[in-house]
């Protein structure tokens, strides 16, 4: 059962990189993009998020509730050491959150839409930053439970070179992710070939902030060159996300863009499978040598198949119902 | 600050904020779904428009509620480490079922404020009625999490160890039936005064007189059914805590003598020092048959329990005392109103019926917040009853204060922007939601 448990912790986290990070993504792009052509952006790539963007963010909350019921010393390890960014990281979560309903539903149409959308804008920003600044935290070992300076224990513990670099590249791909998301949004030739701009541009800041990763884990002796090519998972996954990435270049010359969300969506689970691999099952690499892993830090026998059947039983009910939401509403605007 | 007075600090506020976003969000789409009943039955466009006005409330409300309810399931962790770590395998189980309930009701608000014209009418109005289904769930499973801190079971305690989890064992713990009974009555009580209270103002201005009666109509019935309901959940939930905590009990009444015949105290001011409570008023054996329908049996009293277990009694007791002045005003007002439908139904367009629900509008809310604070301030000093101390499980990090500050901060700018917000959407009820209004015009509404 614990696998099961590992899986869904697995596939949530995944979905709400890929969903939510899409989600994250519009706002940046939007950001982004000059003002003559924002408002043509902006609907371009809300028709698309509009009825779902609830349930996008519903997966943060099952992979926080997977971790504290399921392992909570990971869990607690996190929130004791982590505590600044995930603030941060809330912050924007709230932000965005709120910033978007309201600028939809706010009954009038005036100057107050200014500042929701520069809160949503930087909230867009803010949370996938941070997000990956955390995620980076967990295994560049900078989370030292044996420092003895506040320095020490709560601000160098995600606050180095190589935490910020990964929080670029996060805002990168959840950019990419969703200007290649919004392609399928629209059949105008002109509003097509923005996009495909858009989307070529946001690629290529995924490969710079990507180097950058590799560049400052190799200046903090983090061995991140040996843990994605040491293994032949993955060696392979890097080389499918190459190939994804060829092919999603192939159909945008040649505008067939059926395949290019499901391409995107792989490339995002290819990298993630490359990053995290190596040292799994461990989950947090600590500064003093230790590790907290998924079999081992885990919560007793019995609330493990707990939260495994609720997982399933929950997911029999959530996931036709989320697809047929889906499907109908991509099909309405069809 | 202390660091631990601002964890403690920043928890109320933020449960304090969420349970009102929470509690809305719970109730309104019941609200929402009854209307468009009625739309769907008769057919009158009033009630469409309605159902779209109220909508868009749940909308911005879920919202808010979601993202309060984001945040309380990190700060459970960046608060409360000490607590989370080895409570959470224990009680967590409820708030796994909760994440598929709040899902299930994300999904169905995106078919509902989506959906008008565009599915079977009644899939359509189901989704609707999902909405607050799902969402009443969510409400009762997270309650239940919450009894499980008041009444701790599932797992045996062995020499610091906790062993034997069971988590279903936990999730029906003795206190959630009468936890959760009451606090959904409450936030029935609560939202139906609310959602009424703004409707009878906007009857008095004569504007929309008519889609402003039925609104009130239909919110008036929902707080008569809280109204009368909480006393009688309130009872069952009285009962148990005397059974479970004594001293939250005590602490309630500022009970500082054990006695057989005890006397029902209201009002007043406790004396911890002196264990007195000055210029209340008793109600003799009172107390003693409302914990166990025997006017003569004994109910504990404050000194029977060692003093560093006692949670502050001035608050519990002053908090307890709120919520049953406001819950008596409130069934006062019920039953005028009831009077009114079945014996004097012209007093149901005079300007003082309306008035009184208009002063009555936040009355649910300050009788719901006093409520919690009496089972949270109440459990004090411990965070699991009996077992762990509130201050065994604080986060090691300092400067909680500035996290304090900065959380206040953003949850009274949210709850600022909220009323903004929704008094815009009341201002525009003319324009985009009453249909016999003379500048409706449905084309200026996005859905």
């Amino acid at each position: 059962m614990i696998y099961v448990v590992i899986g869904f912790l697995w596939l949530s986290i995944c979905l709400y990189v890929i969903l939510g990070g899409a989600d994250f993504g519009a706002g940046i792009v939007e950001l982004f993009t000059k003002k003559r052509a924002r408002d043509k952006t902006k609907e371009i790539m809300y028709e698309s998020i509009a009825p779902v963007w609830e349930a996008n963010h519903m997966w943060l909350i099952i992979a926080i509730v997977i971790l504290f019921v399921g392992f909570p010393e990971i869990y607690t390890t996190m929130s004791t050491y982590l505590h600044i960014p995930l603030v941060l990281m809330l912050l924007g979560i709230i932000a965005r959150g709120t910033a978007f309903t309201f600028r939809h539903y706010d009954a009038v149409k005036d100057n107050w839409q200014v500042l929701y959308t520069q809160i949503f804008y930087y909230a867009s920003l803010l949370t996938p930053f941070f997000l990956g600044l955390i995620a980076a935290a967990t295994v560049s070992g900078s989370i030292n439970p044996d420092a003895t300076t506040f320095l020490d224990l709560y601000i160098f513990s995600w606050l180095n070179w190589f935490g910020v670099a990964v929080g670029l590249f996060t805002v990168s791909l959840c950019a990419y992710l969703a200007s290649i998301f919004s392609l399928r949004e629209t059949t105008d030739r002109l509003e097509l070939g923005l996009m495909i701009k858009k989307s070529k541009q946001t690629m290529t800041f995924v490969v710079i902030t990507g180097g950058l990763v590799f560049l400052t884990a190799y200046l903090s002796g983090i061995p991140l060159v040996k843990w994605v090519f040491s293994k032949t998972l993955g060696i392979i996954s890097i080389f499918f996300a190459t190939v994804a990435l060829g092919l999603i270049l192939k159909a945008m010359k040649n505008r067939k863009l059926l395949p290019v969300r499901a391409l995107a969506g792989f490339q995002i689970i290819m990298i993630l499978v490359a990053a995290t691999y190596q040292h799994n099952p461990n989950i947090i690499l600590l500064g003093n040598g230790q590790h907290l892993s998924l079999l081992q830090h885990v919560a007793a026998p019995k609330t493990i198949s707990a939260l495994g059947w609720a997982l399933m039983l929950g997911s029999l009910f959530i996931l036709p119902f989320l697809f047929y939401l889906m499907a109908s509403f991509s099909k309405l605007r069809k | 600050m202390d660091d631990f007075l601002a964890a403690r600090a920043q928890m109320a506020i933020s449960l304090g904020f969420h349970i009102v976003f929470a509690c809305v969000g719970m109730v309104m789409p019941f609200l929402m779904a009854f209307a468009h009943w009625k739309y769907l039955k008769t057919n009158n466009e009033i009630y469409k428009g309605l159902t779209k006005a109220w909508s868009k409330g749940v909308a911005i409300l879920f919202a808010t509620g979601a993202v309060s309810g984001t945040m309380l399931s990190f700060e459970l962790g960046l608060l409360w480490p000490g607590f989370m770590k080895h409570a959470g395998p224990i009680f967590g189980m409820p708030f796994s079922l909760e994440g598929t309930a709040f899902f299930i009701e994300a999904i169905a608000i995106g078919f509902f404020l989506y959906g008008w014209d565009k599915f079977n009418k009644w899939f359509h109005w189901f989704c609707g009625f999902l909405v607050g289904l799902s969402g009443l769930a969510s409400g009762i499973l997270v309650v239940a999490a919450n009894a499980w801190m008041n009444s701790p079971s599932g797992f045996d305690y062995i020499n610091g160890q906790y062993v034997n989890i069971d988590p279903i064992k936990a999730m029906f713990n003795d206190a959630w039936f009468p936890q959760a009974l009451h606090m959904t009555v409450a936030a029935f009580c609560a939202t139906g005064f609310v959602v009424a209270g703004v409707h009878a103002y906007l009857i008095m201005k004569k504007k929309n007189v008519e889609f402003h009666t039925k609104a009130f109509k239909i919110a008036a019935a929902f707080a008569l059914v809280g109204a009368f309901g909480a006393p009688l959940t309130g009872d069952v939930a009285a009962k148990s805590v005397a059974e479970r905590q004594p001293i939250k009990l005590a602490a309630m009444e500022a009970h500082f003598e054990t006695e057989k015949g005890a006397a029902f105290v209201l009002g007043g001011i406790p004396d911890e020092e002196k264990g007195e409570v000055k210029y209340a008023l008793k109600i003799p054996k009172v107390l003693s048959f409302l914990v166990s329908n025997d006017f003569n049996s004994e109910v504990k009293g404050l000194n029977d329990f060692p003093r560093d277990e006692w949670p502050p009694i001035s608050v519990v007791h002053y908090a307890f005392q709120i919520m049953i002045f406001f819950g008596v005003v409130m069934i006062s007002i019920g039953a005028v109103y009831l009077y009114a439908v079945f014996f004097k139904k012209d007093w149901l367009t005079k300007n003082w019926l309306l008035k009184t629900f208009f002063f009555a509008t936040p009355f649910g809310y300050i009788a719901l917040e006093a409520g919690w604070t009496v089972t949270e301030v109440g459990r004090q000093p411990w965070i699991i009853y009996g077992i762990m101390r509130t201050v065994d499980a604080v986060t090691p990090m300092p400067g909680i204060q500035y996290s304090f500050y900065f959380f206040t901060a953003i949850f009274v700018s949210l709850s600022l922007i909220i009323i903004f917000l929704l008094r815009r959407q009341i201002h525009m009820v003319p324009k985009l939601y009453d249909p016999t209004d003379a500048q409706f015009n449905d084309k200026n509404m996005k859905s």
